[in-house]
């Protein structure tokens, strides 16, 4: 499977996704944020990081770049997107993805594993987890209280297109567990056709026994299932 | 021809840092503080001389780049 990562200056995930993407057997590619062509790519990874430092809104002047044209019209052809933290904002900026992603609710950069509930398994990047499994992924980020209309929210419900959930170690999803204060503890959402994933936590970073734990692997393979 | 563009949080959206404010405010005695939201502004230069013209120019830049219309409103006056 081929796989671009697209850079932007203040990226600082992207290195990282790329070590998991080529250890998980991805053909993958770097892709500098002012290129115009795209190359093959069965996958496009917009990482983590703080693009333009964050200037004006997270991810607004990213989602702005040359490149991101070239993305849009490839998710719009049915190419996977998956958007991580600051990547996720990005997509919320172009409007890929519906809503925003807020300040955290106790105004606090966070920065620790957390654990999410795996709610929705049949799609691309999910079907190697079982449903309700319990993940224990990082997060650290500013701005990850995701926000949306009710009515936005109401379809993500019904057409179960939020596949993680902030939950605690039993699998519980409350209010203690929700740190950045998404709505309906949302970690994650899709856009309508499921070809586009944008999450906070960061699945790139648990693909390593030695250094965290390997949550994160069946994301990847999920999507080469 | 020059304009100002104020953003703000909409109504009910949450605005925390607004809220710490507002409380470092009370806390400081600002008794009579009934309610406090943090915006932006914006002031913006254009070489287009009709002002109609050039408040269209201003709104579209709001729409595309300087605002979040999901969650931001906006307001431009000639200055």
């Amino acid at each position: 499977m081929n796989s671009s990562v697209i850079v932007f200056p203040g990226s600082n995930c992207d290195r990282d996704i790329a070590v998991a993407l080529e250890k998980l057997k991805f053909k993958n590619k770097m892709v500098w944020h002012k290129d115009t062509d795209l190359p093959k790519s069965d996958l496009i990874v917009i990482p983590g990081g703080f693009s333009y430092g964050d200037y004006l809104r997270s991810g607004a002047i990213a989602g702005k770049s040359n490149i991101l044209n070239e993305v849009i019209k490839a998710a719009n052809d049915g190419c996977l997107v998956l958007g991580i933290c600051n990547g996720f904002q990005i997509l919320t900026e172009t409007g890929l993805l519906k809503g925003v992603l807020l300040r955290n609710k106790n105004l606090k950069f966070l920065g620790k594993d957390i654990q999410v509930k795996v709610i929705n398994t049949e799609n691309k990047f999910c079907n190697k987890y079982e449903k309700d499994q319990v993940l224990e992924l990082n997060i650290a980020h500013n701005e990850g209280n995701y926000f949306t209309s009710k009515e936005h929210l109401k379809k993500l419900e019904n057409e179960n297109l939020i596949p993680f959930k902030y939950c605690d170690k039993d699998g519980i999803i409350n209010d203690e567990s929700n740190l950045n204060g998404s709505l309906n503890n949302i970690a994650g959402i899709f856009n309508d056709k499921k070809n586009i994933l944008g999450m906070m936590p960061h699945p790139e970073r648990m693909v390593d026994q030695v250094i965290s734990n390997q949550d994160g692997v069946n994301l990847f393979t999920s999507l080469l299932n | 021809m020059k304009f100002s563009v104020k953003v703000t949080l909409k109504k009910d959206v949450l605005d925390p840092q607004g809220k710490v404010v507002q409380q470092t405010l009370q806390n400081m005695g600002m008794g009579t503080l009934k309610s406090l939201r943090q915006g932006k502004y914006f002031e913006i230069e254009i070489t287009e001389n009709d002002e109609d013209k050039a408040k269209k120019m201003i709104e579209d830049m709001c729409k595309k780049l300087l605002v979040n219309l999901i969650i931001e409103d906006y307001k431009i006056l000639k200055i």
